[in-house]
């Protein structure tokens, strides 16, 4: 199918600025479904709040349009009651990191089938650029105009601590892989997350002299590279992009199907 | 045949009557005096298929039944005030959204942490104002087993037909107390079961297009009809929209199919009002004490009445008026500093006839609670 039979044109024009990085997730969410050939009936699409959350209107899925953080609680609802359904759930890093930090490593922890995908954009941008969890420390923004002093979250290390067992990076520049990623992330029997640093020219990118989208781009190519690299050891600095950690593990509704089994022989 | 009479606390009689009504998915997170209900849902659910799943706090708990809801499954949270309060939000996402689904709040003494394991009616107003914005909400209540079970499968009812939350406001005394509950047969009271969409695959179907009655068909997701749901205000489709008409088309919509059914939504129950001259008010496990006294002073020769609430919300301002209409005075009874005594007074022609007797200390309220206003108002002295 082409890429317009998966989204709703009736919705468009989008609402995100020139040069954001969401299009391309978006765009490349769609390209790993088609590849994967999975049924538009049998996805559900399940989002917060922000900039990012807004990919779940646009999507000719099932899609749920949730409260800020909460999207991962909303999707464990719709899969535990329909384990058959493949749950992917889109989410800022200030929707998915602060408010709804909670919930993420609980899903985690539990190990319940679905794809997390997390913006991270490093700001608040629906609300104007406020510093978010992954603000790094003396970035600017419009609520740290004199620097940054909160220290930002490492993801990947949230959520290996957290317990997923699919856990990756990867960023806009790097589209190809990303499709890749998204492939295995969504094919993964349990909690997968996709961390996908996606650039926010208009309120990021300005108080961070990021002079346009492209200078952001560069900036994930040249600051970035693949996990292991001889690059990683001459310059520790360099953020790791790829699958950090895949593994098979109990699944949180296949698990509650043998509680199921268990009571129900007990009469 | 012989009767199922059980011996039971009220939350066993929620759990049950849940049962009965074909809840197949709860989530919660423990509270006291509400974590029975949990516990026993833990055990009962799987047996039939059903899923219970313990979350990380109330606010993913309520927003996970949502998301079961809109399966096609029937839902069910429980939690005490300060779970209630976290779940404020969510609550305003099911009004919004249309999303059927029961909420039990076993009130227990606050604001806070309050008392835990103390009774108190504080929550009445939460209930119907605690999420933000204008909307309508349907909260039911009950004083024993029996009726616990009669309500909570009547909440399920409800949230199917208007497609809304329902509030189960209990109290610590109900949901604590053993008494008998009889079990009722299947079939004995009614269930009403979600109304699905006839709509076709590849015909357009929408999803928040009322039909000519107000109700709304729905369409579980994974089924054929793919369609958006948002807290946002929406059009037919379930799509965004700022569109003033469609803003307050939604608006009414969402009002009106709740205030506008007062009438079929009011449940009260009436005990010696015909001759009534004064008229005791009063809900949940404080009916219990209003009724002794009507009782025990009905006995003397006192001509006094009780009107019971099963419905707080929305108000029965009608039923109330009329009742209120022939006495000389009435006593709104219950554990707060006069939640319902307000609504009483707004709704009936001469305010300055009805009193509270009331009781905040955490204590159950006593027949003496309610003579000592008695007997001021008769001019005895207190």
């Amino acid at each position: 199918m082409p890429v317009r039979d998966y989204i709703r044109e009736r919705f468009f024009p989008h609402i995100w600025c020139p040069g954001c990085g969401h299009g391309t997730v978006m765009g490349s969410m769609i390209r790993a479904i088609e590849n994967l050939g999975i049924k538009k009936n049998d996805i559900v699409v399940v989002s917060g709040i922000g900039c990012s959350s807004r990919i779940c209107g646009y999507l000719d899925f099932h899609t749920l349009h949730t409260l800020h953080g909460r999207a991962i609680a909303f999707a464990t609802g719709v899969k535990l009651s329909r384990p058959e359904l493949t749950l992917i759930v889109p989410m800022g890093d200030g929707d998915a990191c602060a408010i709804g930090g909670n919930h993420l490593i609980h899903a985690a922890r539990r190990n319940i089938d679905m794809t997390a995908i997390i913006m991270n954009n490093s700001t608040y941008g629906m609300t104007g650029g406020q510093y978010s969890p992954s603000t790094d420390h003396g970035d600017f923004a419009t609520t740290a105009p004199y620097g940054n002093i909160d220290q930002s979250f490492d993801l990947v290390k949230l959520l290996l601590g957290a317990g997923a067992s699919f856990v990756a990076r990867t960023t806009t520049y790097h589209v190809r892989s990303m499709i890749k990623i998204l492939e295995k992330a969504i094919i993964h029997k349990g909690f997968s997350v996709v961390e996908i640093l996606s650039q926010c020219p208009t309120y990021f990118g300005r108080k961070n002299k990021f002079a346009s989208a492209v200078d952001m781009l560069k900036y994930y190519k040249a600051h970035t590279t693949p996990i292991g690299s001889k690059e990683k050891e001459k310059n520790p600095d360099l953020i790791e992009r790829g699958i950090f950690f895949q593994e098979e593990r109990p699944e949180y509704c296949a698990e509650y199907d043998r509680i199921i089994e268990k009571a129900s022989k007990a009469g | 045949m012989k009767k199922n009479v059980l011996f039971v606390q009220g939350n066993e009689a929620c759990v049950e009557a849940a049962l009965y009504a074909g809840l197949d998915f709860f989530a919660g997170y423990p509270i006291t005096p509400s974590t029975e209900i949990a516990e026993l849902l833990s055990y009962q659910l799987p047996k039939g298929g059903g899923k219970f799943i313990q979350m990380e706090d109330e606010i993913s708990s309520m927003c996970v039944i949502i998301g079961a809801s809109l399966t096609g499954k029937k839902v069910m949270t429980a939690t005490s005030g300060p779970g209630f309060s976290l779940m404020q939000e969510a609550v305003g996402f099911a009004i919004m959204t249309e999303t059927p689904c029961v909420i039990v709040n076993v009130q227990r003494g606050g604001p806070s942490t309050g008392l835990p394991t103390s009774v108190s009616q504080g929550d009445v107003m939460q209930a119907r104002w605690g999420s933000h914005g204008e909307h309508a909400i349907i909260t039911l209540t009950a004083s024993n087993n029996q009726d616990v079970f009669a309500i909570t499968v009547e909440a399920f009812n409800l949230s199917e037909i208007f497609r809304t939350p329902v509030i189960l406001l209990f109290d610590e005394v109900v949901a604590h107390t053993r008494e008998r509950l009889i079990m009722p047969e299947p079939g004995e009271i009614d269930v009403v079961k979600r109304l699905k969409t006839s709509v076709k695959e590849g015909t357009d179907y929408h999803p928040y297009l009322p039909r000519e009655d107000g109700r709304l068909p729905m369409s579980d997701f994974g089924e054929v009809h793919r369609y958006n749901v948002t807290g946002l205000m929406h059009d037919m489709w379930g799509f965004p929209s700022e569109n003033p008409k469609v803003v307050y088309g939604l608006m009414h919509h969402l009002v009106d199919k709740i205030e506008g059914h007062t009438k079929e939504i009011t449940m009260v129950k009436e005990f010696f009002i015909d001759d009534a001259e004064c008229l005791l008010i009063s809900y949940g496990s404080s009916a219990r004490t209003a009724l002794h006294v009507v009782e025990n002073r009905r006995a003397r020769g006192e001509r006094l009445g009780l009107v019971e609430l099963q419905t707080l919300w929305p108000f029965p301002v009608d039923v109330i008026k009329e009742r209120c209409a022939s006495v000389n005075y009435a006593i709104v009874v219950e554990m707060n500093m006069g939640q319902i005594l307000h609504e009483v007074k707004k709704a009936v022609d001469d305010p300055d006839k009805v009193f509270l007797a009331n009781q905040i200390d955490g204590s159950f309220i006593t027949p003496t609670d309610i003579l000592n206003i008695l007997r001021i108002i008769q001019g005895k002295g207190a």
